[in-house]
């Protein structure tokens, strides 16, 4: 059985998008407990974009980025980041985690954090420099934390925490950064110094993909969206993939009233 | 006391006990910030099983089976826990109850049921040490720190936990930004490439390793007590982890060094001629201090 | 020698011990699934060891007023005010300080436990003039057991089963869900409270037999081996003081006849053995039930995935997928679906049209949450819910 020739050629362009996209899944799935979070999820996702994950509570937004990082282990499917494996990359790719996944008590201060973002450039024993100070300090400078630089974290609120955690990926200076629900439960003030950092570092050249859940909001931030609940339900530039439609099949028909629906472009 | 007596009497137990408090007390920094401080408790039951398998392999109470034998013990609890906690979806705690008393049980009925008699080893040493037993008899005063012969006579037990301590710190030192990180915020450390699995382990082999070396000093119960209270009590005192760190030490040696004087000579101001247990006396001290920390510590809420 | 020991033919004392024994087990287990499912099994263990100060206290106190040290309920009685305090330290340092409960824990049962070590020794130092033997606290002794000591312990193992049959309710229900039973109207604090005291009587009985460090065995084990056998509260229960007592009584049993076998540690023995045995062989939770069910799953998953790929005319990267699809006749080597492959591609594309319809037809809600990538829709729906939803997808050539 031969592939007709345009398939041919459409699976060529596909694969040389693949190649200059930072970040392409394919297949995964993920299960727990027997139950797919995630079921067989192919995603291509653009470079020098801001790219929204989009869905309803338990759709496995946050899993397939964890999965993709290989936080989680997938139970089938792969990630392929710059064409390469994620070890290949790491120094390209930053993360930001759920600002709850961890324990604020921990004695540090909020320097001590955004230096672990340097961890890579250091490594075991690498003396931590003047130079180094100053990274730190411009990351915090960036998301406007700069004179809380030597609060104990737990000290800190909400927005300041997911602040902090921004800076960090910001020190690692990636070209890709993944962020799992950085505006959740955050304060207006930090919701837009995120989302300036954010377009700027898209101005730089740099990717970001971000879980999120606050539809009022997707066209606003996001130049693509992967609308998803468990599979992928549609993908792509928001005007074409954030549709009423999508969004009835992610939610179920079980939209808010006070959310707002997107109103379908005209033809 | 005179300088003699002291340096044959009572310089080795206090380097022994101050030793082994440091090296339990520094990676006991780690298990309570990762909440696992329970960790110790089940690695320090299972040490004397390690021991007990050692002595039946081996035929004899040696370092190297012994330090061996113990750290297998502790790798093979912690691979069982994790087994049930993942496999069997059992929370941790009950996990870890069941993984220990089993494996302390095996311990206590290979030990009665082997012949022991002809070595130092069983259950009451084992369970509360005996500081006071490792004494230099070769010593005569200071200046036996100068002399081969004397040194020659020095406890094993010194050497070993002297060794154990270096290998802990050298490991804090080396580890300590993997070790920090992965304790923060184990998925970040993920992605930068860290192994966080075998930093988990690296931290509970390190743990056995300071306790079976401790063994000896305080037995395996109390060794608990360096583990958990000193990081416990360094927690409530400040808000960053290198300094943390710096008072669980300083508790450690003040538990160490008041515990093993309060026995010694503390009777006697009550008119008693008899010591009491130094190792019990070094966990109670560091009890004590682990209370004042939490009524008075800067960073207690 | 071992068959009289278990039919209980091997004199007065000895089967005394062993009914007693078998008391304790099942109070024990009893009691600690409560502690179990409310997720505080190791609180116990800071309870057992901050026994050992209140045992040095209540012999020295006993001594000094003239007594007989080793007065068994004296010494339990002081056993029992230690432990409390110990519990009451281990609540107020996870509370009011930043200390989370296992540091607590680790910290009240270590310091304590010294603090009794140094009584042991203040003890050996006093000169009574006779042996005190409290150190068989630590590991148990059944040995030599006076008979008062045995009905004592029995009284007490079956005061427990008696306090748990009567406060069982609010116990399984605060166990089961805390948050529902603090606004249905029960005291939340008391029935831990309750819980705790039952959990340290258990304990004090204990300590004869198995001692302190081992004690915590009885409260743990068992309830975690019924877990793996169902899931219901009261069968839990009821399994757990099952297996409690069937473990005393083959230890004990064991422990007595031969010498040099002591009582404690073979009871947590045996009782670990009928944990590993349940944990691999139980049904649906059990270790090789759930590995093949993974495997199976696992398997579903990526054939699902391989015929959806190929229904679509997408490639398959996974070489598990390809390996998976062309051992069941599904697919060739480079991936390309064989004839029966294609048929059954089709077929799995239609299952996965409906169930997304079903998805989206709120009635159809409750079932399409059965979905698991590899479950048929006709498992689920009926036959003329499935016709309701191919007519609302349309006619078959829609799917290619």
């Amino acid at each position: 059985m031969q592939a007709p020739l345009e398939d041919v050629t459409a699976r060529d362009a596909r694969e040389r998008a693949d190649q200059d996209s930072p970040l392409v899944l394919r297949g995964m799935t993920v299960a727990y407990d027997q139950k797919p979070a995630v079921f067989s999820v192919d995603a291509t996702f653009r470079s020098g974009k801001i790219s929204g994950i989009i869905g309803p509570n338990g759709a496995g937004k946050s899993t397939l980025l964890r999965a993709a990082l290989g936080v989680v282990k997938p139970l089938a499917g792969r990630a392929t980041f710059f064409g390469s494996t994620l070890a290949r990359s790491r120094n390209r790719v930053a993360y930001v985690p759920q600002r709850a996944s961890v324990d604020w008590d921990f004695p540090a201060r909020v320097v001590d954090v955004v230096a672990q973002g340097l961890y890579r450039r250091l490594g075991l024993l690498g003396r931590f420099g003047r130079e180094h100070d100053g990274m730190v300090m411009a990351a915090l400078e960036r998301v406007g934390m700069e004179d809380f630089a030597s609060r104990q974290i737990g000290q800190l609120s909400g927005g300041q925490q997911q602040r902090v955690f921004l800076a960090r990926a910001l020190a690692q200076d990636a070209r890709l950064y993944l962020l799992d629900e950085p505006f959740a439960g955050v304060d207006a003030a930090t919701e837009r110094a995120i989302i300036k950092v954010l377009k700027a570092l898209r101005s730089e050249g740099g990717t970001v993909i971000a879980v999120h859940h606050d539809l009022s909001t997707v066209e606003e931030y996001f130049d693509e969206v992967l609308v998803m609940n468990v599979r992928k339900i549609s993908a792509g530039p928001v005007e074409t993939a954030f549709t009423p439609e999508a969004l009835d099949i992610a939610y179920g028909g079980r939209l808010e009233p006070g959310m707002r629906v997107p109103q379908k472009e005209p033809a | 006391m005179n300088g003699a007596d002291f340096v044959a009497f009572s310089l080795t137990p206090l380097l022994i006990g101050s030793l082994a408090a440091l090296a339990c007390a520094l990676p006991g920094n780690f298990l309570v910030l990762r909440r696992q401080a329970l960790v110790g408790d089940a690695i320090s039951h299972v040490v004397l099983p390690g021991i007990v398998l050692a002595f039946l392999v081996t035929g004899t109470i040696s370092t190297w089976p012994m330090l061996l034998g113990s750290a297998a013990a502790a790798i093979v609890a912690v691979v069982l826990i994790e087994a049930i906690r993942r496999f069997g979806r059992i929370e941790p705690g009950a996990a870890m109850g069941v993984v220990f008393t089993a494996m302390f049980a095996a311990g206590v009925l290979a030990l009665e049921q082997s012949d022991t008699s002809g070595v130092h080893l069983d259950v009451e040493h084992a369970l509360f040490g005996n500081l006071e037993s490792l004494i230099w008899l070769d010593a005569t005063g200071w200046e036996s720190l100068l002399d081969p012969a004397a040194l020659a006579g020095l406890p094993p037990e010194l050497f070993r936990i002297s060794l154990v301590t270096l290998a802990v710190v050298a490991g804090l030192a080396v580890f300590w930004r993997p070790l920090a990180i992965s304790t923060f915020d184990e998925g970040f450390a993920k992605t930068l490439g860290l192994p966080v699995r075998a930093i988990g382990l690296g931290i509970v082999i390190a743990s056995a390793l300071a306790a079976v070396a401790a063994f000896d000093a305080v037995g395996s119960i109390i060794v608990i007590a360096m583990f958990i209270c000193p990081p416990a009590a360094a927690r409530l005192m400040t808000n960053r982890l290198g300094v943390q760190v710096a008072w669980s030490a300083v508790f450690a040696l003040i538990a160490a060094v008041l515990g093993f004087t309060l026995a010694g000579s503390g009777p006697a101001w009550f008119g008693s001629e008899n010591a009491v247990s130094a190792a019990g006396m070094v966990g109670t001290v560091a009890g004590v201090i682990l209370a004042c920390a939490a009524l008075f510590g800067p960073a207690r809420n | 020698m071992l068959r009289d020991a278990l039919t209980f033919q091997l004199g007065y004392n000895a089967t005394l011990v062993t009914v007693a024994a078998v008391l304790l087990g099942i109070a024990a287990g009893v009691t600690g699934t409560f502690l179990f499912l409310r997720k505080r099994a190791l609180v116990s263990d800071a309870i057992a060891h901050a026994t050992l100060p209140g045992i040095g206290l209540a012999f020295i106190m006993l001594t000094l007023s003239g007594h007989d040290g080793r007065y068994l309920p004296g010494l339990l009685a002081g056993s029992a005010l230690t432990a409390m305090s110990g519990l009451f330290a281990v609540q107020w340092l996870s509370s009011r300080t930043r200390l989370s409960e296992d540091a607590a824990i680790g910290a009240v049962l270590s310091a304590y436990f010294s603090f009794g070590i140094v009584l042991l020794t203040v003890i050996q130092t006093m000169s009574t003039g006779q042996q005190a033997g409290l150190e068989s606290f630590l590991l148990g002794s059944t040995a030599g057991m006076l008979l008062t000591d045995a009905i004592l312990i029995a009284l007490g193992g079956l005061l427990v089963v008696a306090l748990v049959f009567l406060f069982r309710r609010p116990m399984s229900l605060v166990s089961f869900d805390p948050g529902f039973a603090s606004t249905s109207g029960v005291r939340l604090d008391r029935i831990d409270l309750t819980m705790m005291g039952l959990v340290l009587a258990v304990t004090v009985v204990g300590l004869k037999v198995v001692g302190l460090i081992l004690v915590v065995a009885l409260l743990i084990i068992p309830p975690v081996t019924a877990r793996f056998w169902t899931n219901r509260v009261e069968l839990v229960v009821l399994l757990a003081g099952a297996f409690g007592g069937i473990a005393a009584w083959l230890g004990a049993g064991l422990s007595a006849s031969a010498p040099d076998l002591p009582t404690g540690p073979l009871i947590v023995l045996v009782s670990f053995c009928i944990f590993a045995i349940s944990m691999a062989f139980a049904p649906r939770r059990g270790l090789l039930s759930s590995l093949v069910r993974h495997r199976r799953f696992q398997t579903g998953v990526h054939i699902r995935q391989g015929l959806l790929a190929m229904a679509q005319g997408q490639p398959i990267y996974e070489p598990l997928t390809i390996r998976l699809l062309r051992g069941r006749g599904l697919a060739r080597a480079d991936g390309m679906p064989t004839r029966e492959g294609t048929v059954r591609a089709a077929r799995a594309l239609r299952d996965e049209k409906r169930w997304e319809i079903a998805r989206a037809t709120p009635e159809l809600e409750l079932a399409a949450a059965r979905y698991d990538g590899r479950t048929q829709i006709e498992d689920v729906l009926t036959a003329d819910q499935i016709a309701e939803i191919d007519r609302r997808i349309g006619p078959p050539e829609a799917v290619q």
